[in-house]
């Protein structure tokens, strides 16, 4: 199997090259960031919810960054597939599977980063959560599962996308997925039509399990819904890819 | 096995949608030879490379690189063989020698062996002093040199170089021409494609002139040379209708002609008897013909002469 022997080369180069990418990298740090002061201080006091509005706020601020961060990667992967590089790899008999685990694995490790610098932001300006040990492994974890899905699901996209520009468009898109959630503000203050979807759409489970492990609040079933959410677009993207990669490397 | 020729393909043929790329390509290419395709743009250079180093499957025929089928045993021939393509295929924004590196690493070399080779091949192609800079800052010619190198990590029996100078500039090139010529004299199998007639009679040992997705012409470039004729016998007329009359006269014996600037050329022996006799052919009344060259026929000749490509938008 060559290509689990090139996934941690790539991996390597993937960390390697969003590194050095430094506007992503400001952007994909700052824009949480900023978005998060911007709730807190400025639209936060309008806002009522059972807790501090910060400690409402954090983790929809979490999962944008995360999304965001992960929403990246269809960029890298259209990088990749539309300059001469990948035909490099296939002829060294590096295939696909290798090359978009690798985006992922990259991915993945950017984004703790990443959430790591925002939380410690948020813990800066008053975040205080009271989970345990315990809670704040299950919540890291939930993170995590949805950074990966993410990932997969932007590196399919990155296959689809016919350039690098289009592909940042997806960016663009995924930035406004949380907002009609219970992310920032609470989803029955919002219109009765925008209920169903926003109660249901996968950004909701995952947050509410967030807030709820980082929290110590009871979380229900919501951590399985948003597991299983997580498995359903990481499993669709993974099988998409396949056929995707081939149908662009004829 | 080591009598098997490095590159056989029989038949090979390619379609996108309705387009026919490829219909049928017969090539031999032994072991340690140098074999360029030559071409005009969408002649099927690229698809022809492509194939051969298992990145596209034919519609129809074989293909084997050093015995190994393209398709079957496409696996195989990929740890035998090195792409270097049109564009560079290396990162930006990694160094030169991070590149390097993990191209050998790709090939399954230790760290230690991938730092070793990388900084071999960077002193090799003359990239040492660049060897730790981003190739975002590197020119054209370091760029391709570099890519190049990563193909040469591992020692490969036969090499592509899908038009390896294209896009440079003439110092480059040269400089490329003598890293492509060490190459080919440690004894490595090459193809590589271009649409310089001087690329290809200075590094290929033989040349396959490519046109409309078929061979249309195969040998050294002196037998290809002796196919056209010795030499060209070029003429300016001294008016329109004077060169239109030359053209109607000469008919299909034309090989190359430029309306513009009222001048044709023929295939001539060279000797003092033909050309006397063809300018009066062309030219009774000794007032059509303004002036007149004769020259030995180049790769150019041959050129536009067997690919019959528009020899009016070929200029010359």
């Amino acid at each position: 199997m060559s290509d689990l022997l090139a996934w941690p080369v790539l991996a390597g180069r993937g960390l390697r090259l969003s590194m050095r990418n430094l506007e992503a990298l400001l952007i994909s740090l700052m824009l949480p960031v900023l978005l998060m002061l911007l709730f807190v201080y400025i639209f936060g006091g309008a806002i009522r919810t059972d807790t501090d509005y910060v400690t409402y706020a954090v983790p929809g601020v979490l999962l944008l960054c995360c999304s965001y961060g992960a929403s990246l990667t269809a960029v890298g992967v259209a990088e990749d597939m539309t300059q001469g590089v990948v035909d490099r790899f296939r002829s060294m008999d590096v295939g696909g599977p290798a090359l978009l685990a690798a985006h992922v694995t990259a991915s993945t490790l950017r984004n703790l980063l990443s959430t790591a610098m925002v939380m410690a932001v948020a813990l800066l300006i008053g975040f205080r959560p009271d989970a345990g040990p315990l809670g704040w492994l299950a919540g890291l974890g939930v993170l995590v599962a949805f950074i990966v899905a993410m990932s997969a699901v932007s590196a399919a996209v990155g296959l689809v996308a016919k350039t690098t520009e289009a592909a940042s468009g997806f960016t663009f898109f995924v930035l406004f997925l949380p907002y009609p959630s219970s992310a920032f503000v609470p989803v029955d203050t919002m219109p009765g039509w925008l209920h169903g979807f926003a109660e249901h759409q996968p950004a909701t489970p995952i947050i509410e399990s967030v807030r709820g492990l980082l929290l110590d609040q009871p979380v229900g079933d919501r951590p399985w819904t948003a597991l299983a959410w997580c498995g359903v677009l990481l499993l669709a993207s993974v099988a998409l890819s396949g056929p995707l990669f081939r149908r662009r490397t004829r | 096995m080591h009598d098997e020729p490095a590159i056989e393909t029989a038949g090979l043929s390619k379609s996108y949608g309705r387009v026919t790329v490829l219909k049928g390509i017969d090539l031999r290419v032994a072991r340690g030879e140098v074999l360029a395709l030559l071409g005009p743009n969408g002649a099927g250079k690229t698809t022809t490379v492509r194939i051969l180093a298992t990145l596209t499957r034919p519609d129809g025929g074989t293909a084997r690189i050093a015995g190994h089928d393209v398709v079957a045993d496409a696996r195989r021939v990929r740890r035998v063989i090195s792409l270097t393509g049109q564009y560079a295929a290396v990162d930006e924004n990694q160094t030169g020698a991070e590149n390097l590196r993990m191209m050998a690493r790709l090939r399954r070399l230790s760290r230690p062996q991938a730092r070793r080779r990388a900084a071999e091949l960077l002193e090799r192609f003359d990239l040492a002093d660049a060897a730790d800079r981003r190739v975002a800052t590197y020119s054209g010619g370091m760029r391709r040199r570099l890519d190049l190198a990563c193909g040469l990590v591992t020692d490969p029996e036969v090499v592509f170089l899908d038009e390896p100078t294209t896009g440079l500039d003439p110092r480059s090139r040269q400089a490329m021409w003598r890293v492509v010529g060490e190459l080919t004299a440690t004894g490595v199998t090459v193809l590589l494609t271009t649409q310089y007639l001087e690329e290809a009679d200075r590094l290929a040992d033989r040349i396959a002139l490519l046109d409309g997705g078929r061979v249309v012409a195969e040998g050294t470039a002196a037998e290809l040379k002796d196919r056209v004729a010795a030499a060209q016998l070029t003429m300016v007329l001294t008016s329109t209708d004077a060169f239109e009359a030359a053209l109607h006269a000469l008919g299909g014996r034309v090989t190359q002609l430029d309306s513009a600037r009222r001048s044709l050329a023929v295939a001539t022996d060279g000797s003092a008897a033909h050309v006397r006799s063809l300018l009066d052919e062309i030219d009774p009344g000794r007032t059509a013909v303004e002036s007149f060259a004769v020259r030995e026929a180049t790769l150019d000749d041959v050129f536009l002469t067997l690919t019959g490509t528009t020899k009016e938008a070929a200029g010359v």
